[in-house]
């Protein structure tokens, strides 16, 4: 058991423990909030796996632009602050198909992996992805920014429907 | 390291998301949900380039990054939907949306949003 060992247990109980309660919470802002812990513990994660790049990718654009989306999407839907008691159907086939899909995948990931061992990279490869995105990743590269430009087109159309229905 | 730990965690957030996409009724929560799920592929993608020595090196943070600009078109056209079916019949809840009839409101809706 190393230091990588129980950074990693334990930035991985926060980010199950916070994912659960996102799922579990009657509460729609707090479901927000801890989304943001969640998706903190992973960057965590992320650093400790020496993938820095993704980590603070993953600080700007998850926590810093997605989470504070879906809250204004929670006002501008004008949820109640507070306990609302409708926001859950009925649980049992949800629980059925999600606790089985969770600890099926975690029995086949523990049967695969065991206790095996395996060095961590050098910290500091933030320069090599970039490399690697220009040179082999180039092409999909380009077609994800006009990926993007459509979804911003797409999203200003469909949130005004008076540029769609318009003769 | 051992890598068995970030693919557990990993198993059990998708399992959480999956959990909450079924469960949840606010359109909102869903999108959260789905999060969980995007988040947990791609903690598998970059533990999998930490752990796996491939020919193309650090393919998997890349997969990662583009994972997370899809994540973010995909949420942006997903909220722009929820706020437009919030607009249409003041309600959000996913279950009580009747794919197969034109909403009440649809023939007063257009004076609503032009003025």
């Amino acid at each position: 058991m190393t230091g990588a060992d129980m950074l990693l247990l334990a930035l991985g109980a926060v980010a199950v423990g916070s994912g659960v309660l996102v799922v579990t919470t009657d509460q729609l802002v707090r479901a927000g909030l801890y989304l943001v812990v969640c998706l903190g513990a992973i960057a965590g994660l992320y650093l400790v796996l020496t993938a820095e790049l993704v980590a603070w990718v993953q600080v700007l654009i998850y926590v810093g632009a997605v989470v504070v989306l879906l809250l204004f999407a929670v006002m501008l839907t004008r949820a109640p602050i507070g306990r609302s008691p409708d926001l859950n159907r009925p649980g049992l086939p949800a629980a059925l198909i999600g606790g089985g899909a969770g600890l099926g995948l975690a029995a086949l990931f523990a049967d695969a992996f065991r206790f095996t061992k395996v060095d961590l990279p050098r910290p500091g490869n933030a320069e090599a992805i970039g490399t690697e995105i220009f040179r082999s990743w180039v092409l999909p590269f380009e077609v994800l920014s006009v990926l993007l430009l459509a979804a911003l087109v797409g999203a200003i159309i469909v949130s005004r429907p008076d540029i769609g229905s318009r003769p | 390291m051992r890598p068995v730990i970030p693919y557990v965690v990993a198993a059990l957030l998708f399992g959480a998301g999956v959990y909450g996409v079924l469960r949840r009724r606010n359109a909102v929560l869903v999108l959260m949900a789905v999060e969980l799920m995007l988040n947990a592929v791609n903690l598998i993608l970059v533990t999998a380039d930490t752990t796996v020595r491939a020919t193309l090196p650090h393919g998997g943070q890349v997969f990662a990054l583009f994972v997370i600009v899809l994540a973010a078109a995909e949420v942006g056209v997903g909220l722009a939907i929820v706020l437009q079916l919030y607009r249409l019949r003041s309600s959000v809840a996913v279950d009580t949306v009747r794919l197969d009839a034109a909403p009440a409101s649809e023939l007063d809706e257009p004076r609503l949003v032009r003025e």
